[in-house]
């Protein structure tokens, strides 16, 4: 079986942040739903396995830049979600003490850099977090994500190229998902292949099922692999589909229906499950047992999210700097 | 004490604190090789090596974007801009991602940008310009102007160990042009102090960087004339130092602000706001300002003379306002 050489635990590991990936963001949308939850909300459903195939490949120590929709590589380096979810509702205990909402999080100590909003901004900060770690000699490696939209910006160009002039070791993972809000990628590049650039920055890339997570992580593991032996970076391009609008508000009316039909069939959980089932890797019961235990942790999350206190406005201009 | 210019004050500096914490280290174009546009950092590549003084391709958003992620990994990057006009092709880095990470975070981005600023060397509208104005209105960011080889040397290190992104302006026209004493240990100049540089009585000439040099000799020439002018240079830019600005316009109640900068948007509407708001009753004459017109810096001498602000137009507005 193609299981990329993981143990049974391993896969049953990465099937469970799929779920609780997807239950999540789908617990999120109804907290927005109700009105909890303010502001905007850009959730990654139908993309799980770009974030979670690629994030698996890392290790302790090494760091990730996300982008707004790698909620699965949050929790991959120990976010929990509760933490998430006051984050979303712009509570004291979400990693921003409410001075930025949604994705907009992250944790230094855990490895985790923040997003920010301007699209591509992360990837020369990438650039320099693997700087940084070529220069701490501990044979570390920086992983960010990005969309096909950002590809389109100056940083895209300026963080590769820089990062392939002094090969530093990181990998761009481009969460190719057919859309940048209405834009669609035909009207974003005249090349599909995303993954084509990387020769013209002298680095390798590739494009591949991003729905496929395992396939996902096995090209990760490479990159991540070729970083460590100080090979430098890599491009990888996942193909998915964004299942839902750019964010909760929008109703995404501009994609074709036949487009949503035809990458529901290649949902990433409902591949893996199928795959698991066959080897005999997950059964009914521990499916089941699976749905509960998220159903369970997310319960508890939500009510420790919404039992966190909002921050004091008197408290509004501290923090501005360090000291 | 030894007397050493300005661009040595810059050199010192780097060197110094290179050579104090590992984790220092510069990042820019033609820095190592060529040793820099101003050739402040020759000699470096050879002493620290190229982990420790890194030359890039042209550009400044990856330039900065990188610093920003190596200070998130707690080292400490020192850029340099060739030229502080191309500190545009970065602001979005600076201003959405430097700027904002600690309020948003808590964790800090200890950065210094560097950038030569400032005309009067025939640089013309992109190797001219002094864009604190830009910068002063982002909250999250520190900004110096120092205009003394003391000030640049101490203003520097002080960059270099504080916790958050400074910008740091030193005025290329004062390079080798001006010379002062400096300490020969260590020592800092705290962001966020201004300094009297000369005690007055009549009139409070309140500036920052090159035009410090022009205020000494207006300072001198309306002594000849019974005039006693206080010196304020503010030195750093944000966070403003209000307390020294409303203690000298107290003390003289006659304010006149000078920046090379241009007038509009400028910091001067920013100290006469200030001395407005803390300091109304105890003035005598209208807050004055002498600053660049609002034109892009000009090439050619006849133009950029009557752009840049000198003895000349600061010494009438001083007089006027001390005669008020």
């Amino acid at each position: 079986m193609d299981d990329a050489g993981l143990s049974r635990d391993q896969l049953l590991d990465i099937y469970y942040h799929l779920r609780l990936t997807r239950s999540l963001e789908e617990r999120i949308g109804i907290l927005y739903r109700q009105g909890k939850i303010f502001g905007g909300v850009y959730l990654s459903t139908g993309q799980e396995g770009v974030s979670v195939g690629a994030a698996y490949a890392l290790e302790p120590g090494d760091i990730t830049v996300p982008s707004h929709r790698d909620m699965g590589a949050h929790l991959l380096r120990g976010i929990q979600p509760r933490e998430i979810l006051a984050q979303y509702l712009g509570r004291i205990g979400g990693l921003t003490r409410g001075r930025d909402g949604n994705v907009h999080f992250g944790d230094i100590q855990r490895g985790d850099v923040a997003f920010i909003s301007p699209m591509a901004d992360g990837i020369p900060v990438a650039t320099g977090v693997a700087l940084a770690l070529k220069r701490q000699g501990k044979g570390r490696v920086a992983m960010t994500w990005f969309g096909d939209g950002a590809a389109s910006r100056g940083d895209f160009h300026e963080g590769i190229n820089l990062a392939a002039v002094l090969q530093v070791p990181v990998v761009f993972v481009c969460n190719n998902n057919q859309f940048a809000y209405s834009t669609p990628v035909t009207r974003q590049t005249l090349v599909p292949d995303i993954s084509k650039r990387a020769a013209g920055y002298g680095i390798p890339g590739s494009s591949l099922d991003g729905n496929d997570v395992l396939a996902v992580y096995q090209v990760a593991r490479e990159a991540v692999a070729r970083a460590r032996r100080g090979e430098g970076p890599t491009l990888i391009e996942c193909k998915t589909m964004r299942m839902r609008g750019h964010s909760e508000h929008d109703d995404a009316s501009y994609v074709p229906r036949e487009m949503l039909e035809e990458w529901r069939k290649k949902d990433p959980i409902q591949r893996l499950e199928a795959r698991l089932r066959e080897w005999g890797v997950l059964e009914e019961e521990g499916e089941a047992r699976m749905t509960k235990r998220i159903a369970s942790e997310l319960e508890a999350a939500v009510a420790w999210a919404e039992a966190s206190p909002f921050p004091e406005g008197k408290d509004v201009e501290q923090g501005v700097y360090s000291t | 004490m030894a007397e050493i210019t300005y661009i040595e004050a810059i050199r010192q500096a780097l060197w110094e604190e290179m050579e104090r914490d590992d984790r220092v280290f510069l990042i820019g174009e033609d820095i190592g090789v060529y040793g820099g546009a101003f050739k402040i950092t020759q000699g470096f590549l050879e002493r620290f090596g190229e982990d420790r003084v890194i030359d890039t391709p042209i550009a400044e958003s990856a330039i900065i974007g990188s610093a920003v992620g190596a200070a998130l990994m707690g080292m400490r990057p020192v850029v340099e801009m060739q030229f502080a006009d191309f500190i545009a092709c970065a602001f979005d880095q600076i201003v959405n991602n430097a700027a904002k990470f600690h309020y948003r975070t808590g964790t800090s981005v200890p950065l210094v940008i560097r950038g030569p600023s400032g005309g009067g060397v025939h640089g013309g509208p992109f190797h001219s310009q002094n864009p604190e104005g830009w910068f002063v209105h982002v909250p999250g960011l520190k900004v110096v102007a120092p205009s003394t080889p003391h000030d640049a040397k101490g203003l520097l290190k002080a960059a270099v160990r504080d916790p958050d992104p400074v910008i740091y302006f030193e005025h290329k026209y004062l390079y080798r042009r001006v010379k002062g004493k400096v300490p020969e240990e260590d020592f800092i100049v705290p962001i966020g102090k201004a300094e009297v540089k000369r005690e007055g009585t009549d009139v409070s000439l309140i500036t920052y960087g090159a035009m410090v040099h022009q205020a000494f000799e207006v300072c001198n020439r309306l002594s000849a004339k019974g005039i006693s002018v206080e010196i304020l240079d503010l030195r750093t830019l944000v966070p403003l130092d209000r307390e020294a600005i409303l203690a000298t316009a107290r003390k003289t109640g006659k304010v006149l602000i000078v920046h090379e900068a241009t007038r509009t948007g400028g910091v001067g509407g920013e100290v006469a706001a200030t001395i407005a708001e803390g300091a109304f009753d105890r003035l005598d004459g209208p807050i004055l300002r002498v600053a660049a017109p609002d034109t892009p810096v000009p090439f050619t001498t006849a133009l950029e003379e009557a752009f840049l602000p000198n003895v000349d137009r600061i010494a009438a507005a001083a007089e006027r306002l001390a005669t008020y």
